[in-house]
């Protein structure tokens, strides 16, 4: 355990020393000065525009501030994938991977110390990047998503999802293979995704069965389409007025899904790990 | 053989269609230094990797300090300096050090006073503080050697390392096998530099298509030498009285005397001089590694 502890505090530090931390918090600070500043100018708009009703100002308030989650998705999203990318196969091709492993330390545990330090980072930059929205959201325009908590946490898993498959895709393959692999299935994820839903609102069953499966394959779209459909009002989700209310919801059993997805992708990486010839 | 630190059997590795190893077997006993020699892609590297547990070995098997190869409680009496000594070089020297005595489990206490005496030890105090990317290749190696004896190990294993040290930096290194053959502890050192390996192994191993082609103990070399010899009217007695001081070889253009040691060559002139010879020549034979590395490894070590 406590070499675990130390291959945790090894993976921060390298991510402090070679900056990533400090490049991510600046990425996530110029987002949110972006989106705060987008927000301001909605807010003074909809103040502008008189007395509009209340659904509309709801209507918007509630598609901004999807749109900043939306977006902050899709940043934690690359992050869990970038970050950790070249941490396990880039020890692996320096050679630098020989002198950790030839101690008396489990592989299982160099690999699961940098899964852990880097999913502490990824999900880090997602709550700060996310708690940035939702507190702009409702500092400037007094708007506040129902179930925040299960949101955030959907996301979380997605995020949990793609960082397990960059560091087992590290424990196989090359930095840059690794990269081609985890977003050619992100983006499987997400065009599955976005099939499904256009399945659904045109009543296709076999779009929308192509998309389920793209999603059973790699379940990290349907967390955020989830987690859409929690963070609207019902009224709001119902319409289908913006892109972020999905028309096919996916199922609570897909969350047990992605948890066993990103258990059975570890342990897949742990074990090509453990049987690599270093 | 209970007793030795190393002892492996029919070791073989192949990757895909290459057969890096083909059959290895050897044993170390404690204290000595072994010299692993052979030219490039002969496989030593690979053998190195499987004595660790890095690389598993299609067939054969041994035992490391008594355990199976690859045994993880063994790691922690080990040693180890790779061959392109690679480390996070994001780190500090200091910091290295520190999170490999971690990995050891060695405690915060007994660990700082360690990494201070190593870092003294390998001339890198002043540098203690400083990232690794910052620090020359001589550098990176001395603190590659130092990790190599953070945890006082029964058993170090170097991979090249004195390839892109000065003089100085190779005498260390020098230094550190003696003292570390004085504390009883077993080197296992693989190098090209022969001289150095001359200068300071026990006994060499010759390693060719990944197999041993040659055992020679250094040791035992040492204490005996060969007498070149070019006289003329050198006659039966005197032949019987060379005999008697040391074995005596016949050559195409006179005689090589096998001597117990150097002491005893005055003796050959006296013999040969005393029985009426007109002595033209006498010299001391000196076999180097080089040389035997050449005669062992063939024509096909020769560049070209």
């Amino acid at each position: 355990m406590s070499r675990l502890v130390t291959m945790v505090q090894l993976s921060l530090h390298e991510a402090l020393r070679r900056r990533i931390l400090g490049a991510a918090l600046l990425g996530a600070l110029a987002f949110l000065a972006l989106y705060v500043t987008g927000f301001h100018f909605v807010a003074r708009e909809l103040s502008r525009h008189g007395p509009a009703s209340i659904l509309q100002r709801r209507l918007v308030l509630n598609f901004f501030t999807l749109a900043g989650l939306y977006a902050t998705n899709f940043l934690g999203a690359l992050s869990a994938v970038l970050l950790p990318l070249d941490t396990l196969s880039g020890e692996i091709a320096s050679g630098v991977i020989q002198t950790v492993a030839a101690r008396p330390v489990r592989r299982t545990e160099i690999l699961l110390g940098k899964w852990l330090a880097y999913w502490l980072i990824a999900v880090a930059y997602l709550l700060t990047v996310a708690g940035g929205v939702l507190a702009i959201a409702r500092g400037l325009g007094g708007f506040q998503i129902p179930n925040p908590a299960l949101g955030l946490a959907l996301m979380m898993l997605e995020v949990t999802c793609l960082v397990s498959l960059s560091i087992a895709g590290g424990a196989r393959l090359t930095t840059v293979t690794n990269g081609v692999v985890a977003f050619s299935l992100y983006g499987l994820a997400f065009i599955g995704g976005w099939i499904e839903q256009v399945g659904a609102l045109a009543n296709n069953v076999a779009a929308r069965n192509v998309g389920t499966i793209a999603s059973l394959l790699v379940p990290t779209e349907s967390m955020w389409q989830l987690a859409a459909h929690l963070m609207q009002p019902p009224l709001m989700a119902q319409l289908h007025v913006t892109p972020f209310s999905p028309a096919s919801v996916p199922s609570p059993a897909m969350v047990a899904w992605a948890a066993g997805w990103t258990v059975v992708v570890l342990a897949i990486g742990v074990r090509q790990f453990s049987r690599r010839e270093l | 053989m209970s007793g030795a630190v190393v002892q492996v059997r029919g070791l073989r590795k192949r990757f895909g269609a290459t057969l890096a190893v083909a059959d290895l077997s050897l044993s170390l006993g404690p204290g000595e230094i072994f010299g692993f020699l052979g030219p490039n892609g002969a496989g030593k590297t690979t053998a190195i990797k499987m004595l660790l547990g890095l690389v598993r070995p299609s067939a054969g098997g041994g035992r490391l300090l008594g355990a199976p190869l690859g045994d993880r409680a063994t790691r922690a009496r080990v040693g180890f300096l790779p061959e392109h000594f690679r480390f996070q070089e994001w780190l500090t020297g200091r910091e290295l050090l520190r999170f490999h005595g971690r990995l050891l489990g060695l405690g915060a206490g007994a660990l700082s006073g360690r990494i201070a005496a190593l870092l003294a030890r390998v001339d890198l105090t002043h540098a203690a503080d400083r990232r690794l990317a910052t620090y020359s290749k001589g550098m990176v190696q001395r603190i590659g050697l130092a990790a190599a004896l953070l945890n006082e190990p029964a058993l170090v294993i170097l991979d090249e390392p004195t390839s892109g040290l000065d003089p100085i930096g190779r005498l260390l290194v020098r230094d550190i096998l003696r003292e570390l053959k004085q504390r009883g502890v077993t080197v296992f050192l693989n190098s090209h530099l022969l001289g150095e390996v001359e200068q300071t192994c026990d006994r060499v191993a010759f390693l060719n298509h990944g197999r041993i082609v040659l055992e020679h103990a250094l040791g035992a070399d040492r204490s005996g030498v060969e007498v070149e010899v070019r006289a003329d009217g050198i006659d039966g007695e005197a032949l019987a009285a060379l005999g008697r001081i040391g074995g005596v070889t016949r050559t195409a253009d006179g005689l090589v005397v096998r001597l117990p040691d150097a002491e005893r060559v005055p003796e050959v002139a006296r013999c040969l001089v005393t029985r009426g010879a007109r002595l033209r020549h006498l010299a001391l034979v000196h076999t180097s590694l080089e040389a035997l590395f050449m005669q062992v490894m063939g024509d096909e070590a020769r560049p070209g």
